[in-house]
């Protein structure tokens, strides 16, 4: 274990050293493309131009950012969309020529002042979904591509062989070249191509170039995840942070794109060229110092990531255990977070950007593989973070040892931890009905708890294995769901209600049965089944903090808009309210973090000289999310049917959940739908939880009816044109389309509030009908 | 690169001091070519009700183990320097700094701090101002990231 105060080059982590023929690896390439580009500085936030590849053509183009562009898209995901709408049509799907695999920054990525601003936000058209994913990542990829000269790249067509982008910031010179040697799984990969890349051979050199990766695993599957390198100079290794949700890798390797390089000419405190660095500066003190203060009594990040939620989880019967079934486990001790402070290294800035000191991103030096192809060997395992030990806990697996060497494969072989987990979950479950069984698993026994099973599906499925199982099941939870009812194996509603999963993305590691709000912060999405947009747990269950249909709806408004606005901006939401200060108990809106929230007013400020209000930050937000919501409606998805969710995360599904929680149903059956406590002790436990199913589906609906109206939307979920040119939207083809829509919805019945409302209960617009469209 | 056996620090002798801040215009020449001291000293002389007390970096090196660039080292003297070639700016070792030796400098985005240099030691008309050497084992800290408190 590392201790402080080591000079850098002293450092050691054991890991296997991989010795590779550089010159012949390079002599095997061949120049496609080349695009010679003017070196210019960034002003205020922003290269002002963004990157355009086509590997179909083999053709690199350079386009101008517009005023108008960031008035109304501000940068990030907004520009991301924006470039979508460009060029995708309402008919493009994931592996589609046209498709594109976006990467973009934000005008506030690469500031170093302030913790956690190096995200870079990556989009494309999702094999899980077939509508619009967003992705926010950490590394050194989005701060050097901007540094490098562009606020976004735009990859679209597919290459005919294996090919590596480079982006070369200091020759000023973009690049698509052949890569018929190079490895494909990430932890290989993406420290040959930094080796390869870099100017000199030293570690400051290596620490100037970043990486974009995938796998073999990704080649195989639907959950391909991009992973951004960036170089640690102390463990003298690529290490790696992943934009891990709905296959972005696999869209990666579609293309035939092994690996993006991006390699700079200097790094320095101002590379941004901010409007008021001083500001900037004594903002960034200010929540540096509050970390240093308060961090260890509050999330511990700087000590074990967010691994610390485990504890907390497992307490409050949040923790998702053999596939959501249970929210706490006799054995989840084993996974709390000291189990993995004892594993992690010590005394090492551990943020994924230079100046985060809230430094997360921890890691395990020299973990020996155990299993698969790279068995024996040592190596550096970033994480786990705490979605990847919940992925964990769902499949069963209580040793932290095995945590690291599914994280370690994951990530190698390029796949997301979180569908990975869940829908092996979810099969595990399906084994345990009899449902499925070894035959139909082509011989995987994959009963809960049993990591060499999950190992082997792994490793089967990165090295192409062709059965009939792995093909249905490395697509995810919803083509393993439609091909267990088609085969007529198990009753179709348990099947559907188990299947944790929505819009075909599977769900994050948290159990939302009793939260309502979290219900709809999964549900009532855009991309899919992810605590991304809202995290309302504590509020509505634990605080009861929102208990009106209108207060949840407000909080389904608020917070899905201000997490939003981190993803235009090149941000990470977690110095937001993963520290707090010492005074925000007291303040106001505790939940909003008022200070940290005015904190981010005067960052944007400072660096590109606006005079914005928090209101305006919401208002970037609420343009680009409603935009988002609109491109998915032209897509044909994004309506009520799509923000369906699986009972599982409603309520119990089996007789068992019920009565490991019966005091609280039966509570709930009594309170809230005036059942007289005699005749509930008559009742079977069927009856009660049928009584419950309808209760919460209902409940569902009236919620999503008043979130919908809340966010200007029709009954259908569909955002109304009127409510676009608010935003300030005037595109013709989009407003054009919207009403169509509406006017198709109008006809079709679909105009109607979704709830079922008794007594004085009324929908959001006072009459079943919304009349006012 | 071995060890430093010891560290060259600062040392303050209050009962000689008569408050005339001419080591901190003398450290504001070294660090930025002005005589003006203060906020660009890195060393600061403070007035208290009979006495003066000095504040300092003491070269205990907390930052050492923060920097994500590695642009704070220990040289063979013991003393932590800022490489500010290699420095990024991030303001993490000026948050840290549990004295607040590590100063956010006011006209650049990198940090300064004492580098014993000595200039403020020559500087003083009344000797209150010396460099010591002091066994490295008696100055560096380490700070692991506890679990909890």
């Amino acid at each position: 274990m590392a201790h402080g105060q080591i000079p850098i080059d002293e450092y050691t982590t054991g890991n296997t050293t991989h010795t590779w023929d550089h010159a012949k690896i390079k002599a095997a390439r061949k120049r496609l493309a080349t695009h010679t580009y003017t070196k210019r500085e960034v002003q205020r936030g922003y290269a002002d131009r963004t990157l355009a590849v086509d590997l179909t053509a083999m053709k690199i183009t350079e386009k101008p950012v517009t005023d108008d562009m960031k008035r109304l898209f501000t940068g990030g995901r907004g520009f991301g969309l924006k470039l979508l709408w460009d060029s995708i049509k309402p008919t493009t799907r994931w592996d589609s020529p046209e498709n594109e695999l976006i990467i973009t920054t934000g005008p506030l990525c690469g500031i170093t002042q302030y913790p956690g601003a190096g995200k870079s936000l990556c989009l494309s058209i999702s094999p899980s979904t077939n509508t619009i994913c967003d992705c926010n990542v950490g590394g050194f990829f989005g701060p050097y591509l901007k540094f490098a000269g562009f606020d976004a790249l735009e990859i679209q067509g597919k290459a005919k062989e294996d090919v590596v982008i480079v982006i070369d910031g200091e020759a000023g010179t973009v690049t698509i070249e052949t890569a018929p040697l190079e490895e494909t799984d990430s932890h290989l990969l993406a420290e040959q191509l930094t080796y390869l890349h870099a100017s000199e051979a030293t570690e400051r050199a290596r620490q100037k170039v970043s990486i974009v990766s995938s796998g073999t695993g990704a080649e195989h599957s639907y959950w391909g995840c991009l992973n951004v390198s960036f170089y640690d100079i102390r463990r003298k290794c690529a290490r790696m942070k992943q934009a891990g949700r709905g296959g972005l890798g696999t869209i990666l390797r579609d293309k035939k794109v092994k690996g993006i390089v991006v390699k700079v000419e200097n790094v320095d405190g101002l590379g941004n060229h901010p409007a008021d660095p001083e500001k900037l500066a004594a903002v960034g003190i200010k929540i540096h110092k509050e970390i240093r203060d308060l961090d260890r009594y509050q999330c511990n990040m700087r000590a074990v990531g967010t691994g610390h939620l485990v504890e907390i989880m497992d307490a409050y019967d949040l923790l998702p255990c053999e596939n959501y079934r249970f929210g706490s486990f006799p054995k989840a001790s084993k996974l709390y977070s000291p189990k993995f402070y004892e594993l992690f290294t010590k005394i090492i800035p551990d943020g994924c950007w230079h100046g985060c000191t809230l430094a997360c991103a921890k890691t395990v030096d020299g973990y020996q593989v155990k299993t698969g192809p790279y068995k024996g060997q040592k190596a550096t395992v970033d994480g786990p973070e705490y979605e990847t030990i919940g992925a964990c806990s769902n499949m069963s697996l209580w040793d932290p040892l095995w945590v690291l060497e599914f994280n370690f494969y994951c990530d190698t072989y390029g796949i997301d931890t979180i569908s990975t987990g869940t829908a092996i979950a979810f099969y595990m479950e399906m084994y345990e009905y009899g449902i499925l069984t070894r035959d139909r698993c082509d011989g995987l026994e994959l009963c809960f708890g049993n990591a060499d099973a999950v190992l082997e599906f792994m490793h089967r499925m990165a090295s192409g294995d062709t059965g009939t199982f792995l093909s249905v099941a490395s697509k995810g939870i919803r083509r393993v769901r439609d091909w267990i009812i088609a085969n007529g194996w198990g009753p179709r509603q348990l099947v559907e209600d188990c299947g944790m999963e929505s819009k075909g993305l599977e769900y994050s590691e948290y159990v939302t049965k009793e939260s309502l709000a979290m219900q709809g912060g999964y549900g009532l999405t855009l991309k899919g089944p992810q605590h991304d947009e809202a995290w309302l747990i504590f509020m509505d269950m634990v605080n009861n903090a929102i208990p009106t249909f209108k207060d949840k709806a407000e909080a389904l408004h608020y917070f899905p808009m201000w997490r939003t606005w981190f993803g235009l901006n090149g941000l990470c939401k977690l110095p937001w309210n993963d520290i707090e200060p010492a005074d925000n108990a007291q303040t106001s809106e505790p939940p909003k973090v008022p200070e940290h929230v005015q904190n981010y007013v005067d960052v944007q400020n400072a660096v590109t000289g606006w005079h914005v209000t928090k209101e305006d930050l919401i208002l970037q937000s609420e343009r680009c999310y409603n935009w988002q919501r609109a491109m998915n409606v032209w897509m044909g998805r994004g309506q009520r049917k799509d923000d369906w969710i699986p009972y599982r995360s409603m309520g119990p599904v089996t007789e068992m959940e019920y009565v490991s929680r019966k005091d609280r149903y039966d509570a709930q059956l009594v309170d809230k739908l005036g059942i007289p406590k005699q005749e509930l002790e008559k009742l079977e436990i069927p009856k009660r939880m049928q009584r419950l199913y309808e209760y919460r589906q209902n409940q569902y609906q009236k919620l999503a009816d008043a979130v919908y109206h809340r966010r200007g939307w029709t009954p259908n979920g569909v955002p109304t044109p009127q409510k676009m040119k608010a935003l300030g939207f005037t595109d013709t083809r989009m407003l054009k389309m919207l009403q169509q829509k509406i006017d198709a919805d109008e006809k079709a019945g679909l105009n109607e509030w979704g709830g079922k409302y008794s007594g004085d209960e009324k929908p959001p617009t006072g009459v079943k009908r919304n009349t006012d469209l | 690169m071995p060890d430093a056996a010891t560290a060259k620090v600062l040392r303050f002798h209050p009962d000689r001091c008569t408050g005339c801040k001419e080591c901190e215009k003398a450290c504001s020449q070294v660090h930025f070519k002005t005589k003006e001291g203060g906020h660009f000293s890195a060393l600061t002389i403070i007035k208290t009700n009979d006495t003066y007390q000095l504040h300092a970096c003491d070269q205990r090196g907390l930052c050492l183990d923060l920097c994500p660039v590695g642009a704070l080292t220990r040289n063979k003297n013991g003393i932590v320097l800022l490489n500010t070639k290699t420095c990024v700016g991030c303001q993490a070792c000026v948050a840290f700094c549990p004295i607040g030796a590590m100063r956010k400098a006011p006209t650049r985005i990198q940090p300064f701090k004492c580098i014993s240099c000595g200039a403020c030691v020559r500087a003083c008309p009344t000797h209150a101002l010396t460099l010591e050497d002091i066994p490295l084992q008696n100055v560096r800290q380490i700070v692991y990231h506890k679990q909890g408190v």
